[in-house]
């Protein structure tokens, strides 16, 4: 059961300015009898003292600027109740240049009332609202059809005015929950029946406040955690997120998406209960730690094996656009989905929508405040779903210049789900041609190429740390490769044996090869032991500046105990000979650019820091 | 879930959104209520961690009382306790209103810390019920380099998404109890048991509402004196929460103009 004292329905006032919105949030403040003590009184004195009649809309406008200027400018929220329940009530400014500030208000609604003048009828922003509405995913609208006494209480202008608005409604797909005539100046229609309207039998609008439902619970839906982090603050890691939709619990296998990995949920953690959770539901900002250690960040959504999110880096947008410049074809934002944030290309425009014509022939840009539909295209894989599946995972914002610029829902008709779709992923990693400058690359890429020159002992971690960096920088839309002892030994080095100058020559090789994907714009991660300075200095010297020496750091007696492959045993036995570390030297970096203790880091902690490392120095 | 689970939720997921996405952060701390709600708000974000400094502008002028609380829950809670000093306030704008002026010491304190720490972002326990031009306040609220809050072009904020990156020189107030009213602070407070100044509690008829300086700060006249009854006082009245704060009624935009100067 809802609380009567404390679940306020948030509600949002919207209409073409001068429509009377201001004035009805005053009105309904005073006939609920929620107003502060001395509030008439002030602004009775106020409007005095200006030399004007009293002013309802003053009550909202209690920023002296605005006063001044006779518009509201933002949304201001101020509580009422009725005998049912209480209200948040947002006031949107009908103004086009703060159409940004309505949205911000609209958009934690759970019902609307859309204003409109029954003497001017419906105006651009009449419509304009309406569809922002539906964008913004407010399920309940009623229609009031203010300033009635304007036109003598007039059954049939009524009737003209929420018939042309109805229309309007049913060609963007939206249906209204209601239309009523009244006067918020006069207060028809608003607490009681007007006698003026006999012929109106509907609901006062406190009557269709009253009926307005509260966003039904998402704890039925499939689950849905974003997660916010990843926190080691004491011996727990704990993944952090809140559930957006659905419920989980201890025991739980969930997938994680984009990445793909799966575990098992080993507890639900939270500091001061009563009792230690085994559960949570929609709506909970939780924390969980999992029974296997895998490396998530955050960005990524959990949810359960079946009904998972979608896979893919190209989706289809309806938005609204807030940017000053125009949206354009070709453009690149930021996308923040969730919690991720990933660079974004506008590959397409399919339709542009004017509210004062609907349709418009001109595909190549969306202007201020208007509304479109486009083809959005990322380097790296997206968890999303149908907006009408999962609001918190099918919708999103776009950024440019540090501002948020636009808003929107996701559809993926057309598209396919990529999550098992690896050939599909591969296509969609753009070829280079000739001529193309390092710099070109760069932008493209939106990273730097580099060699990530792993050295260490045979054992330290190597080549688990570079298979697993290469597979959390291609999920991220890098271009990245390994290049390995055993790839290179089996085609370009193949003539080359174990001799010191043999060995040399493979580093040397490696070194030059290393410099060519650079050059490519790739970032390469070599894994060889490479123990001698000399020789890292030569792949040093073809790379340049681009080359990254990462010591990968274990003491001997670590590597020897965790002798993956058996070589230790071997050499000990005197079986091999010249083993690194055993019967041949290692020289340990003097100055490397990067250390990775694997002694004292687990995998997914070093891969963590690398991760780090690589963002530092190699994003643009 | 009920009511003050989700406004609980709600700040806990703003508190992780500042630690994810802003690197120097500090909380301000008055040692009010609402302030203590957002220490506790941010150890249930951090699992009994405070992750932030906390940072407390000293006018000196604090009631005695909130000096030895403050001691107490650096001692209990391990806090990471940052203080700057208020310069004096014959270096305030003397067109300001006496009290709007003693106020203003506050902001310099502010901005003193502000250049010494490098803060990038400040949590700071507003909410906007308080007073109108809080009302128009985000959760994410850039500053430009003088502390400045321009309410007229505001970013918008919707779909959960904040504005979390900024062009040099600006920096972010976070507002992780933007969405609570008083009584839900009080409400919380007695819930989770989290400790209190006595202030608060009526002694010979008369009880703090809102903690301020002691000398610009006026008692109420009440019998409240345990948390239920503050609640049910606050359910009957219609007396604004800080008119016991005497530099928001001097003139009609006394409040405004302290808060765009960044005045928290």
């Amino acid at each position: 059961m809802r609380s009567a004292t404390s679940q306020a329905l948030k509600i949002v006032i919207v209409g073409h300015v001068d429509h009377g919105k201001s004035t009805l949030i005053g009105r309904l403040f005073h006939d609920t009898d929620s107003l502060p003590d001395g509030r008439m009184e002030a602004i009775e004195k106020m409007c005095e003292r200006r030399g004007m009649p009293f002013e309802w809309a003053f009550l909202m406008d209690s920023i002296q600027a605005e006063r001044d200027q006779g518009i509201t400018i933002d949304t201001t929220q101020i509580r009422f109740a009725t005998e049912r329940r209480p209200y948040v009530i947002i006031d949107a400014p009908g103004h086009i240049e703060f159409l940004k500030n309505m949205i911000t208000g609209a958009a934690s609604s759970e019902a609307a009332l859309l204003l409109i003048d029954a003497h001017e009828g419906v105006q651009e922003q009449s419509r304009r609202h309406g569809y922002l509405l539906s964008l913004l995913g407010i399920p309940q609208v009623a229609v009031l059809v203010n300033k009635m006494d304007l036109v003598d209480y007039d059954a049939a202008r009524f009737g003209a005015v929420a018939e042309t608005y109805r229309a309007y409604l049913a060609s963007i797909g939206v249906e209204a929950t209601g239309f009523i005539p009244i006067s918020a100046r006069e207060g028809d229609n608003i607490a009681t029946h007007s006698t003026k309207m006999p012929w109106y039998q509907g609901p006062t609008v406190l009557g269709m406040l009253d009926g307005f439902q509260p966003r039904p619970p998402l704890a039925d839906r499939p689950l849905r955690m974003l997660v916010q982090d990843v926190y080691k603050f004491d011996q727990r890691r704990i993944v952090a997120g809140r559930v957006e939709a659905g419920r989980l619990e201890a025991g739980d296998e969930v997938v994680f998406s984009p990445s793909n990995k799966t575990a098992r949920i080993r507890s639900i953690e939270a500091f001061a209960v009563p009792e230690t959770p085994s559960a949570a539901a929609a709506g909970e900002s939780v924390g969980v730690t999992l029974e296997t250690q895998i490396f998530v960040e955050r960005g990524e959504v959990m949810s359960h094996l079946e009904q998972a999110p979608m896979e893919t880096n190209v989706f289809k947008g309806r938005l609204f656009w807030l940017g000053r410049e125009p949206l354009t074809v070709g453009a690149q934002y930021t996308l923040k989905l969730g919690t991720l944030e990933c660079p974004v290309t506008v590959e397409r425009i399919d339709r542009v929508v004017d509210t004062e014509a609907l349709d418009r022939d001109d595909k190549e840009r969306i202007e201020r405040n208007a509304v479109g539909e486009v083809v959005l295209r990322t380097r790296r894989l997206l968890a999303v779903d149908e907006h009408h599946v999962s609001a918190a995972t099918g919708r999103f914002v776009l950024v440019h210049d540090y501002v948020p610029v636009a808003g929107g829902q996701i559809s993926m008709a057309g598209y396919p789900d990529q999550r098992n779709l690896v050939t599909v992923r591969s296509t969609n990693i753009t070829a280079v041609g000739h001529g193309v400058t390092l710099d070109a690359r760069t932008a493209r890429n939106g990273h730097q190429g580099a060699v990530l020159w792993f050295t260490g002992l045979s054992g330290a971690g190597k080549s688990t740390l570079a298979l697993a960096l290469e597979a959390e920088l291609f999920a991220r839309g890098y271009q990245v490769y390994v290049l390995d002892g055993d790839n290179v030994r089996g085609g370009l080095n193949a003539n080359l044996g174990f001799s010191p100058d043999d060995r040399a020559e493979n580093i040397r090789r490696v070194g030059e090869v290393a410099n060519l994907f650079a050059d490519a714009g790739f970032i390469v991660i070599s894994s060889f032991i490479s123990p001698y300075r000399s020789d890292r200095q030569r792949a040093r010297a073809a790379a340049g500046e681009r080359f990254h020496e990462i010591y990968v750091k274990a003491p001997l007696e670590i590597c020897e105990e965790r002798d993956p492959k058996g070589l230790y045993k071997r050499a000990r036995t005197g079986e091999i000979r010249d083993f690194t570390g055993v019967s041949a030297p290692y020289e340990v970096p003097e100055d490397p650019q990067f250390v990775v203790d694997t002694a004292a880091l687990s995998v997914e902690d070093g891969l963590a820091e690398l991760l780090a490392y690589v963002k530092q120095r190699l994003l643009t | 879930m009920n009511h003050l689970d989700e406004l609980e939720a709600e700040s806990i997921y703003v508190f992780r959104e500042a630690y994810a996405k802003l690197k120097n952060v500090a909380i301000l701390w008055s040692i009010g209520k609402d302030s203590n709600v957002v220490l506790w708000l941010a150890k249930k974000a951090f699992f009994g961690h405070v992750p932030f400094p906390v940072l407390f502008i000293d006018t000196e002028k604090e009631f005695p009382q909130v000096y030895e609380f403050r001691d107490q829950r650096i001692k209990d809670w391990g806090l990471n306790y940052v203080q700057e000093q208020c310069p004096p306030v014959e270096e305030m704008d003397p067109t300001l209103p006496p009290a709007a002026r003693l106020a203003a010491r506050k902001t310099y304190g502010l901005k003193n810390a502000l250049a010494k720490h490098g803060y990038n972002g400040l949590v700071a326990g507003i909410r906007r019920d308080e007073e109108a031009i809080r009302a128009k306040e985000r959760y994410f609220s850039p500053r430009d380099d003088s502390g400045a809050w321009d309410l007229r072009d505001q970013p918008p904020e919707f779909f959960n998404q904040y504005m979390t990156t900024f062009p040099p020189g600006v920096h972010v107030r976070v507002h992780p109890i933007l969405h609570w009213t008083e009584v839900d602070i009080w409400r919380y407070t007695k819930r989770e048991g989290i400790p209190l100044v006595d202030l608060y509690f009526a002694k010979n008829g008369k009880r703090y509402r809102s903690l301020g300086e002691e000398e610009i700060t006026h008692p109420i006249a009440s019998d409240a004196a345990t948390i239920d009854d503050i609640i049910a006082e606050l359910e009957r009245t219609r007396i604004p929460e800080r008119s016991g704060r005497a530099m928001d009624h001097e003139a009609e935009d006394s409040f405004e103009r302290l808060r765009a100067a960044g005045y928290m």
